[in-house]
């Protein structure tokens, strides 16, 4: 028999650590990750899908964590903005090459879409062959699902281009 | 806002999910990819009493392309289908409509079955689908039955289907022999609901001639409309074919509304430049597959 519930215990593994939360059945991912997790980096804005902000990785691939249920992570791998950091084998981290562009780049201004942005960035940029030069759709298909109001995106697909060119060179 | 209360349930199979929509009666409702189903609970438009979700049904995320056509599992989400180059083959209408679907975070979530349940007029694949003659199949208590899309689709964001039941895939007949397709939207931004879009095909004869022509619309009406158009450009050659005229007799066949973002003129307007433009293209393609 099924079993219908009102509230579930979920284990997923968060950033490569496992975690587990008892939450509500319509307790959002975007939430869960918030107020039962402590990271606080997925940023909650339209809370229906529009803006992007919230954007984390399901297993690898950019999803809405608003329109994810928490329940439905179940046993899945979830990457948030604070997991794209790499360790830098000295006790320390470095940033995203993502990360790193926005920062060169002055890629954001109030800074609360950008948890979005770099994660969907990120993603992208990792799943195509980074010794290919980047072209300018690509780099609005990249962009486009991701709402920011105050750069006017120049400077964002500045940083976009930034990070595939030094992936581009790590690549070498 | 979030979503209002409800009560959850993650069936293992088809049978299962059918027993607790059974159970829970018509409050109960179906849960695939989320992407529209989430947003109206979020925005309070909806509040079923208990969401069955779909997701761990083993089985339904397949795309099967025959020569026949496209079969597409419930749980194969946009993106898959997207990449599926079998699929694009048979029936190269759902990877290009596919493409226009929201954006890629919202591709790799929802489904292209969810999104025909759903029965948006402003649906790309609800428009393929009708285009194309498809149907889906919908499980119930009783057994399994084929739709067709005509009896599929009844309202705005409204289905024929009632009771205990799950639509576990959907079916797009092949493009035919001599024959080539085309897509286009217009969007306030890209990835956004489609003001007006068109889904046409062009079949020539032997001679190059065109033989028929129809064409889909999106957000025109309450429901997706299929208009056959053939009477303006019938018999001509490829290469000299009219598609204007077959974009103006368009405007005169829908009925589009006016809301917040069109007018009723501008969508029919709408309609006449998309036919003329993708009509263009459908029969370049079709040209192409025909042997001179």
């Amino acid at each position: 028999m099924t079993s219908i519930d009102t509230e579930r215990t979920v284990s997923l593994t968060v950033n490569g650590v496992p975690r587990e939360a008892r939450v509500p059945v319509r307790r959002v991912l975007a939430d869960a990750l918030r107020d039962d997790l402590g990271l606080t980096g997925t940023h909650v804005g339209c809370a229906h899908g529009v803006c992007g902000s919230c954007t984390v990785l399901v297993d690898g691939e950019p999803v809405r964590s608003c329109l994810v249920l928490a329940v439905q992570v179940q046993g899945a791998a979830v990457t948030t903005v604070e997991g794209l950091a790499r360790d830098d084998h000295r006790g320390g981290q470095v940033l995203h090459p993502v990360q790193e562009a926005f920062r060169e780049c002055h890629a954001l201004q109030c800074g609360f879409c950008t948890p979005g942005f770099l994660v969907t960035i990120a993603a992208g940029l990792e799943a195509r062959d980074a010794a290919e030069e980047i072209t300018e759709e690509e780099v609005d298909e990249l962009v486009g699902g991701n709402l920011c109001r105050c750069t006017g995106y120049t400077n964002i697909k500045k940083a976009v281009r930034h990070a595939a060119a030094t992936m581009r060179e790590d690549a070498r | 806002m979030k979503p209002p209360p409800f009560r959850y349930a993650d069936p293992g199979s088809v049978d299962e999910a059918l027993d607790v929509l059974a159970a829970e009666g018509d409050g109960a409702k179906v849960l695939a990819g989320g992407q529209s189903l989430l947003p109206l609970l979020a925005m309070r438009l909806a509040a079923p009493a208990t969401l069955v979700d779909v997701n761990r049904v083993p089985g339904l995320d397949r795309v099967e392309a025959s020569a026949g056509g496209v079969r597409v599992g419930a749980l194969v989400r946009h993106a898959g289908l997207l990449r599926d180059t079998a699929a694009a083959e048979v029936q190269p209408l759902l990877a290009r409509a596919t493409a226009d679907v929201a954006h890629p975070a919202i591709r790799n979530r929802g489904t292209t079955v969810g999104s025909i349940a759903h029965a948006d007029p402003s649906g790309e694949l609800t428009a393929v689908l009708a285009l194309t003659g498809g149907s889906v199949t919908v499980a119930r208590p009783s057994g399994r039955a084929e739709v067709g899309w005509r009896d599929l689709f009844v309202g705005p964001l409204e289905t024929s289907l009632s009771g205990p039941a799950v639509v576990v895939d959907a079916f797009f007949p092949a493009l035919a022999e001599r024959s080539g397709t085309a897509f286009a939207e217009i969007a306030r931004r890209k990835g956004d609901y489609a003001v007006c879009g068109a889904a046409v095909v062009v079949t020539l004869d032997e001679d190059r001639r065109v033989a028929a022509v129809r064409a889909a619309y999106l957000s025109v009406g309450p429901v997706p409309e299929v208009h056959d158009l053939t009477e303006a450009v019938a018999g001509k050659p490829v290469d000299s074919a009219d598609w204007a005229a077959a974009g103006a007799l368009a405007r005169t066949l829908v009925d589009p509304d006016t809301d917040l973002h069109a007018t009723a003129d501008y969508r029919r307007l709408l309609v006449g430049v998309l036919t003329e433009r993708t009509l263009a293209e459908a029969a370049a393609e079709a040209a192409g597959r025909t042997a001179a």
